[in-house]
């Protein structure tokens, strides 16, 4: 089999590979934070350091970057004030999803500006965010502690490797995104282009990094190291169709429990509604995504100083054999089935922003 | 464990984990089970998809509350009012399991007439002595019977499970009423005990309001049964209380009630602590029992001779009638060919108790001047022992100590950087303690068994060489007796003959002259003298010297001198009864993973439901049969009656689940075995805010024990300066005292620094910050940290006023990666009566915001020795509580 990739990707071949990926279950996570630590041990990554800070609750290490892969986020009870509540609903109502996230990678800053624009205006383009939610419930769940082990989604639509000009990002013959430390040049376009706020550059060496899906144990045939350490299996590793497949089975045995809001994040959405192409890594969520600091929209973004890389890309793609357009677009709706949308809204930002 | 010994026989966990996922309804009490046993945690997950209900009482809304159905939040300390009030409702609603009460408990056994309850003596059972603070258990004894081990010998706690199960106890005589309705039976002496634990009581005493204490008790009822089980999961949150053991009794209570012990996802799960910590106490590093919980000998004037000392120990009915040969095969390990029928095998050689050498009165004796020296090892008191302030002062009063450990911990430190140096009370150059660190192998670097909370042995070998100097505690404790014994090979003294006479033989190999691991499992296993092959079981075990064990428990666990701990094979888990895993390690008693397990079937050897099948009767084989080793004799008939006068296991009926007790059934009332009484009763914690409500004249467990020195200064009840109740806790992401966590960056990164969790009340009242600093404090001291304020901490209203509580991590120290105060520099040296463990985990404070501004223990500088408290102007005299308040 070969491996499904856009032509503009530099992809690796195996035979007999497969799209290999994690279903995080956060409804049997218990906080351990066992994956965040064996993620550093097996991929020898350093203590970053950490901060106690206020509303912290037992996260210190705040978030996804160079050398923390898998990361363990805790959001702390926090009784919302009359306004706070109100304001949730209203923001809920119009349609954004509650609380606009502080996602660090959409604007390359941290939190407000750009990046925030970007996601009100794809959300305007959509008539419900994934999971879509009762909005008296999800007010109403504010005040609930939830945990969540987060990771570099290996998305379909792989932002980061559209964004890399270097070759550094490559997709592997599990149809996973790798970054070659050897091939990167630190020149970061990859971090602002990544929806999720997964990659970063490492500040001493000025590359970036990221999960690897533990490319290296993969291709001995052993799990992912977060998986394995997992004591129960609220992260699962497997063949992609399968974790998909057994994902929604899950979704339907929790809502015949009597969980109606558990929903898959990243899997198993409409076509025209899918986060990124569809997410290798996606989740189990029981509460909105921004809950979860997780964007209710994303994919893809295409900037100004990344596009001349990516057309020319395209175009050497175009050029290179007969009928590869056709070719293309074939694949695109084998992977996910949208590529057609996904051009379109390419089209519709680069024209705004001219 | 003498809390599950004296209900049930033994000390340990009734059921494996494995077993939850078979649970219909698991409670989680005393016990912060997915943080502090995220794996074991896995099985409680596989029970809640399955659809079990998980129920989570605990002051504190943790990770386990999290993921459980329900959390109740409790106030610390006051477990046994709400379990007394399960267990009233429990009988008062008669959901309890008939068949099972009547035939496997001692509920219809008959009591003395001179038996008087805390009803009737305003909070004391009968027998008890207010000058000494100590009970005359012989009233406690059922009607007719007599013997047993008499609790007013012992001048100090004992594990020893003979001890607390009966021994020399005669029940032969012993009366019952089937129907259960005699005035003097144990379960009517019982329904009158637990009267006035009512749902108001309950609600009044712990927090709990009456619609909380309901949807527990009916998850428990509905769950419980022919068709159901419950399990009850507890740690040291129920243990580290001045009534710790009684808590555990409590819970034995209510599962036997209910008819949850010996069957698959029913039983009590205790949570050990530490990695084989089970192990420790199972070949004891306690003070007080020999391997396998046989009793120590005491010192008696004109000497104990083996004899006495088996007359004591052994008894006439049930598994217990088996100690002298354990007691023999454990000399012959110990004394090999030196040991002799004439020489009593040695045991006049054993040393004998003479009182209390536990841990804290150890350290006491240090501070007093009394004691050389101490080796530390896998332990770190300068931070994870009560009192650490006290334990710091004890180690600056000796003159040698040995520390061995992974890193440099503060044991080893304190005489440089400990708070009483920062605080100018001990100077370094004063201290004469002569430290020695000696650093230890870590898991990986050597080899042995781990075993763990489900009495589950499990080999590992070793993977890599240890670093450096760094060697195995086998390796340490091999040439340590190496050079011992050739010290004393030429001494004549009668008093080194054990040291001269002791077998020490083992094999060692390699560079380091590493000791071989398996010859001493071999030792341990057993075998026999002449031929020198491993015995199968301890059934083969002799009193006459002709078989050698080193721990009788472990007895199989190299059958056939195979290592029956490295087996890794789960099986056919898919299979009828195959989750069971029987050859996945090695558990102790004879690879039995349920315990007790005869009681999975009714009396006439049919599982009480298809759905609970584990172990019955096969008629057609005539043998006791299932998925697990049948905890019975395997041909004992169910039919099989014993008449009254037989002895050992002729005894036992083929209808008694309870073979290591007299009578062959678990005790609802415990006769003998325990020093502070034969039911559990709700007394307050040594330090609380609140006044014992059920029993006003007692207000903490009267037989506790306490140490009135100006060092250990205690709170006195209700004292306004300190109205917060605190209790401590663990996180996931540390390990105990932190040695091992704290100096590993990827551990340490994740939880950097010393917090404490308080409700939102609490915090806005005395103007403390989320993410800010507060200072927890008690008389013993002061320590610093950072809020956490969170409304999963809730304040409680308690009988009209509102009691907030504290929560509070206990990892850090001045030493690692991560630095914080000692949550141990607040409490102080209490104990339980049976077991000697400290209130660790409910006792009273108070807390205001800002960083402290002196050492944490300043405030004790000065209370040395017989020198009293002096008084200053923000630290006022405490008045210190009488012995029994």
């Amino acid at each position: 089999m070969t491996t499904r990739a856009a032509p503009t990707e530099i992809a690796i071949h195996a035979p007999d590979a497969q799209r290999m990926g994690f279903f995080t279950d956060t409804t049997v996570c218990i906080g351990c934070k066992a994956c965040e630590v064996a993620c550093k041990q097996w991929n020898d990554l350093p203590a970053d350091g950490s901060r106690f800070g206020r509303g912290s609750s037992y996260d210190h290490t705040g978030s996804l970057n160079a050398s923390t892969w898998r990361h363990v986020r805790f959001v702390e009870i926090a009784e919302p004030t009359p306004q706070a509540r109100e304001d949730a609903v209203q923001r809920l109502e119009a349609g954004g999803g509650g609380r606009v996230p502080d996602i660090p990678a959409t604007g390359g800053g941290s939190g407000s500006g750009a990046g925030d624009l970007d996601l009100v205006a794809i959300a305007s383009q959509r008539a419900a965010p994934p999971g879509a939610v009762d909005v008296a419930a999800a007010v109403a769940a504010m005040d609930e502690w939830v945990f969540m082990s987060d990771v570099c989604k290996h998305c379909t639509n792989a932002g980061c490797l559209d964004a890399c000009p270097t070759g550094a990002l490559i997709r592997t013959e599990f149809e996973t995104v790798v970054l070659q430390a050897d091939v990167c040049n630190g020149c970061g376009y990859c971090v602002p282009a990544c929806p999720f706020g997964v990659v970063a550059r490492d500040p001493d060496d000025g590359r970036a990094a990221k999960c690897t899906l533990c490319y290296d144990r993969l291709q001995d045939g052993l799990e992912p190291a977060c998986a394995k350490s997992c004591p129960t299996d609220s992260i699962q590793f497997g063949p992609y169709d399968e974790l998909v497949d057994l994902a929604a089975r899950r979704v339907g045995e929790l809502h015949a429990r009597g969980m109606p809001d558990a929903y898959l994040y990243g899997a198993s959405d409409d076509p025209d509604q899918e986060l990124a192409g569809g997410l290798g890594a996606f989740f189990l969520l029981t509460q909105p995504p921004e809950r979860y600091g997780l964007p209710a929209q994303a994919d893809s973004p295409v900037q100004e100083n990344v596009l001349p890389a990516t057309t020319a890309a395209y175009g050497a793609a175009l050029l290179a054999a007969a009928g590869a357009a056709a070719a293309f677009l074939g694949a695109a709706r084998r992977s996910a089935g949208h590529g057609p949308l996904r051009f379109a809204r390419r089209r519709a930002i680069r024209s705004w922003q001219r | 464990m003498p809390g599950l010994g004296a209900s049930l026989g033994r000390g340990g966990a009734t059921d494996f984990l494995q077993a939850l996922q078979h649970a219909d309804c698991i409670l989680i009490e005393g016990s912060n089970m997915a943080e502090a046993h995220p794996v074991g945690f896995r099985w409680v997950m596989k029970a809640k998809e399955r659809g079990a209900k998980v129920i989570h009482v605990d002051p504190r809304f943790g990770r386990t509350s999290q993921l459980a159905d329900l959390h109740v939040p409790i106030r610390a300390g006051t477990d046994i009012a709400f379990l007394g009030g399960l267990i009233r409702h429990v009988i008062e609603s008669e959901a309890y399991f008939r068949e099972y009460v009547v035939n496997y408990t001692n509920a219809p056994t008959i009591l003395r007439e001179d038996f008087q309850d805390t009803d009737d003596l305003g909070g004391v059972f009968s027998g008890f002595d207010p000058e000494t603070a100590t009970y005359d258990t012989t009233t406690w004894s059922y009607a007719g019977a007599d013997g047993g081990t008499d609790g007013s010998e012992q001048t100090h706690s004992s594990q020893a499970a003979d001890q607390h199960t009966g021994a020399g106890m005669d029940v032969g005589a012993a009366q019952r009423d089937d129907t259960l309705r005699h005035p003097r039976c144990v379960f009517q002496v019982l329904r009158r005990h637990f009267a006035r634990y009512t749902p108001q009581m309950v609600q009044r005493v712990c927090g709990i309001s009456p619609e909380e204490f309901a949807a527990v008790a009916d998850a428990l009822v509905q769950n419980s049964g022919r068709e159901r089980t419950t399990t009850l999961c507890y740690a040291v949150g129920w243990t580290q209380h001045t009534a710790g053991v009684q808590v555990i009794r409590a819970a034995s209570i209510l599962q036997l009630l209910l008819g949850n012990i010996g069957r698959p996802g029913g039983g009590i799960m205790a949570l050990r602590g530490h990695a084989s910590i089970q192990g420790s106490t199972d070949i004891p590093t306690l003070f007080d029992i020999l391997p396998g919980y046989l009793s120590m000998p005491h010192a008696r004037a004109g000497g104990v001779s083996l004899q006495d000392h088996i007359d004591a120990g052994a008894r006439q009915r049930g598994w217990w009638s088996y100690f002298d040969s354990y007691l023999v095969s454990l000399l012959k390990a110990w004394f090999g060919d030196a040991a002799t029928a004439d020489n009593e095998f040695g045991f006049g050689h054993l040393p004998k108790l003479t009182g209390n050498h536990a841990h804290f009165a150890t350290m006491l004796r240090a501070i007093d001047g009394g004691l050389d020296g101490l080796f530390v090892m896998g332990q770190n008191p300068a931070v994870g022992s009560q009192h650490a302030g006290l334990q710091r002062r004890a180690l600056a009063s000796l003159k040698w100590l040995v520390v061995r450990d992974l890193s440099e911990i503060e044991t080893a430190t304190f005489w440089r950087d400990s708070p009483e140096i920062e605080s100018g009370e001990l100077r370094t150059q004063d201290i004469g303690t002569e430290v020695f660190l000696m650093p230890a192998a870590a898991h990986v670097e050597k080899e042995g068994t781990f075993t763990n909370t489900q009495r589950l042995l499990q080999w590992h070998d070793k993977a890599l060489e240890p670093p450096g100097d760094a060697r195995s505690e086998l390796w340490f404790m091999h040439h340590l007796a190496r050079r011992v014994r050739a010290h004393y090979a030429g001494s004549a003294s009668k008093r080194d003959w054990p040291i001269r006479n002791l077998t020490w033989d083992y094999p060692e190999h390699g560079e380091i002259r590493e000791p071989d691991a398996e010859a001493v499992a071999r030792e341990i296993n057993g075998y026999d003298v002449a031929g020198g092959a491993p015995l199968p079981d301890f059934t083969t075990l002799r009193s006459d010297g002709s078989t050698a064990c080193g721990c009788w428990i472990y007895s199989g666990y190299f059958r056939d001198g195979v290592n029956q701990a490295r087996r890794r094979d789960p099986g056919d888990i898919g299979a009828p009864g195959g989750w069971v895993s029987p050859e996945w390690g090695w558990a102790w008693p004879l690879n039995r993973r349920v315990l007790y397990n005869r009681a999975s079937a009714d009396p006439d050897g049919r599982p009480w439901s298809e759905r609970k099948r584990y172990i019955w009767w096969d008629e057609q084989q005539s043998r006791w049969t299932g998925y697990d080793v049948p905890d019975f004799p395997v041909d004992k008939r169910p039919d099989y009656e014993a008449s009254r006068d037989a002895l050992a296991m002729e005894a036992i009926s083929g209808d008694d689940p309870f073979i290591m007790m007299p009578d062959g059934r678990a005790w609802l009332f415990a006769p003998t075995g325990l020093l502070d009484g034969p039911l559990p009763t709700h007394y307050e914690p040594c330090e609380s805010p609140l006044d014992n409500l059920i029993h006003p004249d007692f207000h903490m467990n009267p037989a506790a024990i306490k140490w009135q020195r100006p060092e250990n200064p205690y709170h006195a009840t209700g004292d306004p300066r300190y109205p917060i109740v605190a209790t401590s806790f663990r996180l996931t992401e540390h390990h105990t005292a932190g040695a091992m966590s704290r100096n590993l960056p990827w551990l340490a990164e994740l939880q950097p620094e010393m917090f404490a969790e308080l409700d939102p009340a609490l915090a806005a009242d005395r103007g403390i910050e989320d993410g800010g600093w507060m200072i927890v404090e008690t008389a013993r001291g002061e320590i610093e940290a950072r809020a956490k304020v969170t409304p999963r901490i809730r304040p409680l209203k308690i009988d009209g006023r509102v009691v907030h509580q504290i929560c509070l991590p206990w990892h850090w120290g001045f030493t690692g990666e991560v630095r914080g105060d000692i949550t141990n520099d607040l409490g102080a040296l209490s104990g339980e009566p049976n077991v000697g463990i400290q209130e660790s985990k409910a006792f009273s404070c108070d807390v205001r915001a800002g960083r402290r501004t002196r050492p944490s223990t300043a405030k004790l500088a000065d209370a040395r020795l017989d020198r009293p408290v002096r008084p200053d102007e923000d630290d006022p005299p405490a008045e210190y509580p009488s012995q029994i308040t």
